[in-house]
């Protein structure tokens, strides 16, 4: 298996060099890294050439680092149900940086482009309708960034003198809690009320 | 008027404009809280623009801040139709990090499970599809079995619905004996059930006016807009992942796939019959072997809780329950891609993993995401109550859907 997959790996790159940065198998699968401008070439060879026929686009999603340079990692991933393959190519975008849209070859990007750009803030050029997909009407941020926090910053409720639903900035009762379960052996640091006064002793 | 136009020439009846309608969030027939703009030319679909993300929970964003067994009710919740067929999806994504073996009896029954959530889903998706296209009785036949293997379900695990049953290194508690003699016994007569509604709506007059025909869907369109599941075997394409990419150990037991010709929502209505008779005969393989297989059933390593009894003599199994149940396991650092067969089809989950106890980013690839996205491209040209069975051949459950 792991075989094949470095062959067809080695084959992708050697056919397309310009587009594949690298290429490695982890855990029976195949993963590619390109960069974002050559994506359409990339997709549209690997859906023609005989050897790869990645015909169908299973799935596009984005990975959110904050402390990249090049903050996103868009990932497609690719299944060819005549060869039996699956493919992963990931593209490291920085946040100002636009990625080509695939949906001339896979008429399926539509709705994954949208979710990514709905949820990451991710543009893609040559979409033609980059509307926003999962979010209500009018939602503004991008939520599976890591800096948007999990409770949101609106709530909506039923207001009983107005008559209709209004939107008020999230008030939480208790605090939202996040347990931290990182051993203290294994790097997490923590400075528990008081130690402060101790460095400054010192 | 002598420039040539004759725009006021026109009669009332030439200057009619297309009509828009929203379909739903509140219709029947939308299974859930679709919202569909359709642009009517008459009663044809010129274009359909579904808005989805009614129900959207943000189950994704979730996830990062939970531990991998807190998230695993999670996935109940996607497709309510057949929650333990998500849950798998999420097992095989941990087992794959972490490189666990699944011991052999946890296989088997996550088989059965499995087998009976498809049962369930094409019960309901056969039945309600009849309800959309005008019938009354086939959902009231076909819900008495599902609220059968439901109580199967609570049997097993203690809920109807959401299950949280497959855990990380196997099942979480072991099948009592009566369970699979009426497991069994019950496979023995749901074909006559099949039967039933076979010969009530195989060869009816109406449902096969309503269907036949509507929706088809040729290998182009499949690859196009990655369909999967019933969506690919209805239109002849023999691809069923329990095949193509045997997991658990589906490679062990006999069932055939059977697949449509026409690809219309006539041939997925039958493709979903054909699979209930298999599944029925895999639950029914799944029994003789369970029934000679005992053993462990989950396995007992760093992601699953030590055993009751140990607990109480082990001062480490108490120490690990604990550790376990508030902390969580780890789970090595890397990305992976596990999909499996699910009623609706591929259902797969894309977990990114940093060595903590809580993933760093999981993805949720809906089946129903991508049929639902060909809406506009096999509705238009359709009447407007082709719709309904559109919707319903799609298999949409918006759990998933929306996420």
């Amino acid at each position: 298996m792991t075989d094949a997959l470095n062959e067809l790996g080695a084959h992708i790159e050697a056919r397309r060099p310009d587009c594949v940065l690298s290429y490695e198998v982890a855990h029976d699968e195949l993963n590619v890294t390109a960069a974002p401008s050559s994506i359409t070439g990339l997709v549209d060879f690997l859906r023609a050439d005989a050897t790869c026929r990645f015909s169908s686009l299973v799935d596009i999603t984005a990975v959110d680092y904050p402390e990249r340079e090049a903050r996103f990692d868009v990932v497609y991933h690719f299944l060819s149900m005549y060869q039996n393959q699956r493919l992963r190519v990931k593209l490291p975008v920085r946040e100002d940086e636009m990625v080509p849209s695939i949906i001339r070859i896979h008429a399926s990007a539509d709705w994954f482009e949208r979710e990514v750009f709905d949820m990451f803030g991710i543009l893609f050029s040559g979409h033609p309708d980059l509307r926003r997909l999962l979010t209500d009407y009018g939602f503004r941020g991008h939520p599976l960034r890591k800096d948007f926090p999990t409770t949101g910053y609106t709530e909506v409720r039923y207001d009983e003198t107005q008559k209709r639903v209004i939107y008020e900035p999230v008030k939480l009762t208790q605090e939202y809690r996040q347990f931290d379960f990182m051993s203290p052996w294994e790097g997490a640091d923590y400075i528990l009320p008081g130690d402060e006064r101790g460095d400054g002793a010192a | 008027m002598m420039d040539g136009k004759f725009g006021d020439a026109r009669t009332g009846e030439q200057s009619i404009r297309n009509f828009n309608i929203n379909f739903g969030p509140q219709h029947p027939a939308a299974h859930g809280v679709l919202r569909m703009v359709l642009e009517l030319d008459g009663e044809i679909v010129e274009r359909a623009d579904p808005h989805i993300g009614l129900l959207h929970r943000g189950t994704e964003k979730l996830m990062e801040s939970r531990t991998y067994l807190q998230n695993l009710p999670y996935f109940d919740r996607l497709d309510y139709v057949a929650p333990m067929n998500q849950e798998h999806a999420w097992c095989l994504a941990i087992e794959k990090l972490t490189k666990t073996e699944v011991p052999r009896r946890a296989q088997l029954i996550r088989v059965l499970f499995c087998e009976i959530g498809r049962v369930l889903n094409h019960l309901l998706n056969v039945t309600t599809q009849a309800m959309d296209v005008g019938a009354l009785t086939p959902p009231l036949w076909g819900f008495e079995e599902r609220e059968k293997l439901m109580v199967f379900y609570e049997r097993a695990c203690g809920a109807r619905l959401h299950a949280a049953y497959f855990r990380p290194g196997g099942v979480h508690q072991d099948l009592p004996p009566e369970l699979i003699e009426d497991i069994d016994r019950w496979a023995d007569e749901f074909p006559r059930v099949l039967d039933d509604l076979d010969g009530l709506l195989t060869e009816n007059r109406i449902f096969k006016q309503r269907n036949a025909d509507i929706g088809v869907v040729n290998e182009q369109d499949i690859l196009d807009w990655g369909f999967s599941g019933v969506m690919v075997r209805g239109s002849g394409l023999a691809w069923d992942l329990r095949r193509a990419q045997p997991y658990e150990c589906y490679d062990e037991f006999e069932f055939q796939i059977p697949v449509g010709k026409n690809g219309d929502c006539y041939d997925r209505y039958l493709v979903r019959m054909e699979e209930m008779r298999q599944s029925t005969h895999i639950i029914k393989q799944a029994c003789e072997k369970l029934r000679r297989e005992p053993g462990e059933v989950l396995n007992r390593g760093k992601i699953a809780p030590p055993t009751r009894g140990d607990m109480k003599t082990s001062m480490e199994a108490l120490i690990h329950h604990f550790k376990l149940y508030t902390e969580g396991f780890h789970v090595p650092a890397g990305e992976v891609y596990a999909a499996v067969e699910a009623p609706k089809g591929e259902f797969g989950v894309y977990l990114v993993a940093d060595g903590t106890n809580k993933p760093y980013r999981a993805k949720l690839r809906a089946p129903g995401f991508l049929h639902l996205q060909a809406m506009d491209y096999i509705a238009t040209g359709h009447q407007l109550a082709d719709v309904a069975a559109i919707i319903g051949t799609m298999d949409i459950v918006f759990g998933e859907v929306d996420r």
